[in-house]
C-alpha cells in the first residue's frame, strides 16, 4: 500500500512516496531528494509530531489572553487534547515570556509557556 | 379583526418612516407647537433607502414641467445652502456637468438648458474647449455640456440624522426599531401598532418608503403601489478623489439619468448608479452585471478610471411608485393621512421643499397650526478632529484627551467623535461609520473595527458579543474565545 | 504644541522599526524615537501566535510574540525612546512629523533621519468586488486573527476562508483549533499561494478541502452571512457557468493580498513603486526625499520576518549614519532593473561604495534556474516561486566592475546560462 507524504524540511516540497506493508510498516521509501526528506517522511509517519500554540485567559493583563506554546513538540493525535486542556487555564498576570504554565503538559515531558510579557 | 390588547398612546402627529422625508417632516414640524412622534423600522434613522442615496443634490433642470418632482426639485435646491449651514452637514456645491458626445446629444443638452432657464435654475451651456479647461479628465469626445454650478452633494445619511437630532433638539419623540406591523382606522381615529406599542394618531404622515404601499393598503388605501429599483454603486479610493471637479451626467436614458461620476460630499469619488427593476424590495445584494454596467458607463465619461481603485461597493433599492412621480398628497379615504411616497430621484434634492409644503396639507386636514416661539434651526456643531488645524487639534486633546487617540487611521477618526457618535444615536458598527466615517475608508475597518467595537460595547455598556454591525442580527464577533472549545469538549 | 528634537524617527514599532532603530542606536544617533499607535510594541507579530519565526536568524522557531519579544527586550536595555498610542498624521519633506495622542496632544517632531515602518494593511472585499449584500460575519484574515489572539473572541463557528497565502492557512488552522469549523479554503491560482508546510500543517492535519482555481462569486445573507457561491474559474480568473456551489457558512475570511501602507510617504512626496506600492529606495534604504528611509512590509510584503529585520537594520544604520552626518554621498548610480522573470527587486537604485543585499520576487514558479545578478554573479536554482523572497549579496568591488549604469537581475533557464 502505497502512502505519499509532502515533505516540509525545505521549498522544494519533494513527494514522498511511502511503500507500506499491511501492518504500516515502512517497506520503501522514494521521491527525497535529499536524506532530510527521508528522515522527515519516517517521522511524519510513524510519530507525527506538532508544535501546539494557543491562547489561555489571562486577568490583569493589557489583554484579556495570552499566547502559549508547547516548548516541545508534541504527538500530533494529542493537539485536540492539548486544545480543550488549554481552553480552561486562566492565568494571572504579569506573566514573562517563558513562564511555565503547565509542567507536564498532558503527562507528557513538555511544559506549555508564555511566548510574551503580558 | 383581532386588535391589540396594548394600550394606546395618544400622540398628534405621527410620521412613519425616518428616511430622508420623515427626518425632514419631522424637522419642519418641529416649528410648530405640535405632538410629534416619529416612527423608524430600522436600528437607525436613514438606513432605507436614503442610506444608499447617491447624495446629489440636483440642478433642477432634469424634471419634466408639471410633475411633483419639478414643483419640488429646484425649490429644494435653494434651500440646501441654508439647511446645511444649520445643520452643520457639508453641502458640497461643486456644479453638475451634463455632458454631450453626439449633436444629437447635444440637442438634448440644450433641451434641458432651456428647460433650467425657464424655471430659474442657474445654467450654462459649455463648448469643448470649455468642458476641456473646465474638466479635463473627460472622454475627449465629449463635444459639448450645460454646467450648473449650483448643484452639488451631500452625505444623505448624515442629512437624515443631522435633520432628526434638530428635530429632537426641539421636542419630536421618536423611536428606532419600531416597524410599523399594523395599522388601522376605528371610530374615525388612526391606529399604528409596533411590537412594544399601540398610538393613536390624529395626523399620520406616511414617509415609509418602499413601504408605503404597505402602510397605505393597512389603512384602506390600494391606489398606489411602489415599484422598487435598484442602484449600485462603487467608490474609489480618496487618491482618485480630484479627476473631476463636479458631478458629470450623461444626457439622460428613457428611465433613468444615466451612469454618474461622483465626487462625493465624504471626499471619496463614486460611480453609478443602476437602475434595475427588482422583485424583492430588501435585495440589496451588488452584482457582477451591474459592476459591468457602471464601469462600462463611467469609463464612457472619464476613460482614465482604474477598477483596481475601488474599495467598496453598495446597492439601494428606490421607492419608485407605478404613478412615475412623487405622491404627495392627503389620503382620499382617510382623514389626517397624509401619503409621501414614490420619492425616487430626485427625492434627496427635493426633500425639503416637500417638508415645507407638509403644514399646507395638515391645514387643508383641519391642524391648526401655530409657531414656536422659540425653534432653534442649528443643530448642535459636530466637532471633526480631521478638519481642524494642528493647533485647533491640539487644543482639542487638551481639553478632552479623547479625541488624541485616533481609532481610524484612514479617515482620522478619533475616540472623542465615536463616542459623541453613539451620544448622538449610533448603536451599531455601520451606524458609526455612516454618521463620523470610521472604517469608511480605505481599509475598510480591517484596523480600527476591533477597536470600535469595544468603544460600542463600553458605551453602551453590552458585551462585545452583543455590538451588531446593523441591528439584531447583525452581531459581529458571535462568541468568545474558548465558548466554541467548550462546547465541542461538552459534546464529546 | 509640544516641539520635540531627535537624531532618528522611526514610524512603526513592529519588526521592522525595532530593529531600525536599534541598528540606529548602535550606529551612534543620540535620540532615537520610536513612534507606535498601538498599546504595545511588537506590530503584528504580538497577533499571530503560531511558530516559525527566526529560524533563520536564531536558528529556532520562535512563535510570532516570542520574537517581537527578543527586540522589545533589546530596545528596553538602550534610551530608545518609545511612544504609545501615539498616531502619525503627516510627514513633511524636510522631516517634520505631525503626531497626536492623548497624553500630550499634538507633537511636532523634528527628526534628522525618519525611517517609514509602517507596515501594511490587507486588500479588502470591496477592492474584490464580491458580489451580494454587505452582512455581518466578513472579516479579513488579520481582523480576524486580532479578534481572536488579542481580544480573545471567535467570530463565528463556520468559516469559509478566501486564499491560500499563509495569513488565510494559519487562519484556517487557528479557527479549527478554537472549535469552529472551517468548510473550506477557496484558492483563485493553480497552487496554494502559501508555504508547503502550512498547507500540510494547517490544512492537510484537519481535513479542510482546498479548492483551486475558484473564487467566491457571491456573498450570501442580509443581517449575518448565511453561504457563500464559490465557482471554478478560467485562465482570466472569470467565473465557469455551471461550477457553482453553495457553501453554507456564518464567517467568511479574506486573505486575499497585502498592500503596503504608504499614504504618508506619498503624502511627504516619497515616490512610489507600481509594482511593490512601496518606496524607490536606494541601496541605503533611502528614499527620494534626503533622510528619509523605508524598510519592512512598508517597502515591499515580505514571507520571513527574519528578512524584515535584517533590511530593517540596514536602514536604521544609514539613517543614524545620515542623522549624525556621517553618511557620504555616492558618485555613481546603478539603476536596477527587473529582468525576464522578475517581478521586482529592491533597492531600486544603487551605488557602487556599499555592499548591497538585494530582496526580489519572481513573476511565476520556474524550475532548474539560474538567477543572474546583472552579470556580476549567477546563483543556481532548482525552482523559484512567486511566493518565496529571493535574497542575493553583492559587494562593492562587484559593483565597481559593472560596465554601463544599469543592473539587470534576471532568471534564466539552467541550460542556457
Amino acid at each position: 500500500m502505497q502512502k505519499h507524504i509532502t515533505c516540509t524540511v525545505c521549498p522544494m516540497s519533494c513527494d514522498v512516496v511511502l511503500e507500506l506493508s499491511a501492518d504500516g510498516e515502512i517497506l520503501s521509501l522514494t521521491g527525497n531528494k535529499c536524506p532530510r526528506g527521508k528522515v522527515y517522511a519516517t517521522k511524519e509517519h510513524t510519530a507525527p509530531e506538532r508544535t501546539l500554540t494557543s491562547i489561555v485567559k489571562v486577568s490583569g493583563g493589557a489583554h484579556p489572553v495570552l499566547p502559549v506554546r508547547t516548548n516541545k513538540p508534541i504527538p500530533k493525535e494529542k493537539l485536540r487534547e492539548g486544545m480543550a486542556a488549554a481552553a480552561t487555564i486562566q492565568v494571572q498576570a504579569p506573566v514573562t515570556m517563558g513562564d511555565v504554565i503547565v509542567k507536564d503538559f498532558l503527562g507528557l515531558d513538555v511544559d506549555l509557556v508564555a511566548t510574551r510579557d503580558i | 379583526m383581532d386588535r391589540t390588547k396594548k394600550k394606546a398612546t395618544k400622540v398628534q402627529v405621527v410620521i412613519v418612516g425616518g428616511g430622508i422625508i420623515g427626518t425632514a417632516v419631522a424637522r419642519e414640524l418641529s416649528r410648530y407647537k405640535l405632538d410629534v412622534l416619529l416612527l423608524e423600522a430600522e436600528p437607525e434613522v436613514g438606513w432605507g433607502t436614503t442610506k444608499a442615496n447617491s447624495g446629489i443634490v440636483h440642478g433642477g433642470f432634469h424634471e419634466e414641467p408639471g410633475t411633483l418632482k419639478a414643483k419640488y426639485c429646484f425649490p429644494g435646491n435653494q434651500m440646501y445652502p441654508q439647511l446645511c449651514e444649520e445643520l452643520d452637514v457639508c453641502f458640497k456645491q461643486n456644479g453638475i456637468l451634463m455632458v454631450a458626445r453626439t449633436p444629437e446629444e447635444m440637442d438634448t443638452v440644450q433641451l434641458y438648458y432651456e428647460r433650467g432657464k425657464e424655471r430659474g435654475v442657474n445654467v450654462r451651456l459649455l463648448n469643448q474647449e470649455e468642458v476641456v479647461a473646465q474638466e479635463p479628465n473627460l472622454d475627449p469626445g465629449i463635444i459639448g455640456a450645460l454646467y450648473a454650478p449650483e448643484g452639488g452633494s451631500v452625505m444623505p445619511f448624515e442629512l437624515a440624522a443631522a435633520l432628526m437630532e434638530n428635530a429632537v433638539q426641539n421636542g419630536v419623540n421618536f423611536r428606532v426599531n419600531a416597524e410599523v406591523i399594523n395599522a388601522w382606522t376605528e371610530d374615525g381615529k388612526k391606529y399604528l401598532e409596533t411590537e412594544e406599542e399601540v398610538f393613536e394618531a390624529d395626523y399620520v404622515i406616511n414617509a415609509a418608503g418602499l413601504f408605503s404601499d404597505d402602510l397605505a393598503r393597512m389603512f384602506g388605501d390600494d391606489y398606489f403601489s411602489i415599484r422598487p429599483r435598484k442602484g449600485e454603486e462603487y467608490i474609489f479610493d480618496l487618491s482618485v478623489r480630484d479627476v473631476v471637479k463636479s458631478t458629470i451626467f450623461p444626457v439622460p436614458g428613457k428611465i433613468s439619468k444615466g451612469i454618474l461620476v461622483i465626487p462625493t460630499a465624504a471626499g471619496n469619488l463614486m460611480m453609478g448608479p443602476t437602475g434595475d427593476n427588482v422583485d424583492e424590495k430588501e435585495d440589496l445584494g451588488t452584482t457582477q452585471d451591474g459592476f459591468n454596467r457602471v464601469f462600462e458607463g463611467a469609463k464612457s465619461l472619464v476613460p482614465s478610471l482604474n477598477p483596481r481603485q475601488i474599495i467598496a461597493q453598495f446597492a439601494g433599492v428606490r421607492a419608485a411608485s407605478d404613478r412615475g412621480d412623487f405622491i404627495v398628497e392627503l389620503s382620499p379615504n382617510v382623514p389626517g393621512l397624509v401619503h409621501l411616497a414614490g420619492i425616487e430621484s430626485p427625492g434627496l434634492t427635493a426633500a425639503p421643499a416637500i417638508a415645507a409644503d407638509v403644514p399646507r396639507l395638515l391645514k387643508e386636514a383641519g391642524l391648526e397650526l401655530e409657531q414656536k416661539e422659540h425653534f432653534e434651526p442649528r443643530r448642535r456643531d459636530v466637532l471633526r478632529f480631521g478638519s481642524l488645524s494642528r493647533e485647533e487639534q491640539d487644543a482639542l486633546v487638551k481639553k478632552d484627551p479623547s479625541y488624541g487617540r485616533i481609532i481610524c487611521r484612514c479617515e482620522s477618526i478619533t475616540e472623542g467623535e465615536i463616542v459623541d457618535a453613539i451620544h448622538r444615536g449610533a448603536r451599531t458598527l455601520d451606524g458609526i461609520k455612516f454618521r463620523v466615517r470610521a472604517g469608511a475608508g480605505r481599509c475598510q475597518g480591517g484596523f480600527c473595527q476591533p477597536l470600535i467595537t469595544q468603544l460600542l460595547s463600553r458605551e453602551l455598556d453590552i458585551p462585545v458579543t452583543a455590538v451588531t454591525k446593523a441591528g439584531p442580527g447583525s452581531e459581529q464577533v458571535k462568541f468568545v474565545a474558548k465558548e466554541l472549545s467548550e462546547m465541542e469538549v461538552a459534546k464529546s | 504644541m509640544k516641539q520635540v528634537h531627535v537624531d532618528v524617527a522611526v514610524i512603526g514599532g513592529g519588526p521592522a522599526g525595532l530593529a531600525a532603530a536599534l541598528a540606529a542606536h548602535s550606529e551612534g544617533a543620540g535620540r532615537v524615537l520610536i513612534i507606535e499607535r498601538n498599546v504595545e510594541l511588537g506590530g503584528i507579530l504580538q497577533q499571530c501566535i503560531h511558530h516559525g519565526f527566526g529560524l533563520h536568524r536564531f536558528k529556532q522557531e520562535l512563535t510570532g510574540p516570542e520574537y517581537a519579544q527578543r527586540f522589545i527586550n533589546l530596545v528596553k536595555e538602550t534610551d530608545i525612546e518609545v511612544m504609545l498610542e501615539t498616531m502619525v498624521l503627516e510627514v513633511t519633506p524636510e522631516r517634520k512629523i505631525y503626531a497626536v495622542n492623548s497624553q500630550t496632544g499634538m507633537l511636532e517632531i523634528n527628526a534628522k533621519a525618519v525611517v517609514l515602518a509602517m507596515g501594511c494593511r490587507e486588500r479588502t472585499r470591496g477592492a474584490l468586488r464580491i458580489p451580494g449584500g454587505r452582512p455581518a460575519g466578513v472579516f479579513s484574515a488579520g481582523t480576524a486573527q486580532r479578534y481572536v489572539n488579542i481580544d480573545g473572541y471567535m467570530p463565528g463557528k463556520k468559516a469559509v476562508i478566501l486564499g491560500s497565502g499563509d495569513i488565510g492557512l494559519i487562519m484556517a488552522r487557528r479557527f479549527t483549533l478554537e472549535g469552529a469549523k472551517v468548510e473550506a479554503v477557496v484558492e483563485v491560482l493553480p497552487y496554494a499561494a502559501g508555504l508547503t508546510r502550512n498547507v500540510v500543517q494547517c490544512l492537510e492535519d484537519y481535513d479542510i478541502p482546498l479548492y483551486l482555481q475558484s473564487t467566491v462569486i457571491e456573498i450570501h445573507g442580509t443581517k449575518r452571512i448565511e453561504a457563500v457561491t464559490i465557482a471554478q474559474v478560467d485562465a482570466q480568473w472569470n467565473p465557469i457557468p455551471g461550477t457553482e456551489r453553495k457553501i453554507e457558512c456564518d464567517t467568511l475570511l479574506l486573505s486575499v493580498g497585502l498592500v503596503p501602507e504608504n499614504e504618508l510617504s506619498s503624502q511627504a512626496g516619497v515616490a512610489i513603486d507600481p509594482v511593490t506600492n512601496g518606496p524607490l529606495v536606494d541601496e541605503s534604504m533611502m528614499t527620494n526625499i534626503p533622510g528619509i528611509f523605508a524598510c519592512g512590509n512598508v517597502l515591499h510584503v515580505h514571507d520571513l520576518v527574519d528578512n524584515v529585520s535584517r533590511e530593517s537594520e540596514r536602514a536604521g544604520m544609514y539613517a543614524g549614519r545620515f542623522a549624525v552626518g556621517s553618511s557620504n554621498p555616492a558618485p555613481r548610480r546603478i539603476k536596477v532593473v527587473a529582468g525576464d522573470n522578475i517581478r521586482y527587486v529592491v533597492p531600486h537604485e544603487v551605488s557602487t561604495t556599499e555592499p548591497v543585499e538585494f530582496f526580489m520576487r519572481v513573476q511565476r514558479p520556474e524550475d532548474s534556474v539560474v538567477l543572474d545578478v546583472g552579470g556580476l554573479r549567477q546563483l543556481k536554482k532548482t525552482s523559484v516561486r512567486p511566493s518565496e523572497m529571493l535574497d542575493v549579496k553583492i559587494t562593492p568591488e562587484q559593483l565597481q566592475s559593472l560596465e554601463g549604469d544599469t543592473l539587470v537581475m534576471q532568471i534564466v533557464p539552467q541550460k542556457e546560462a
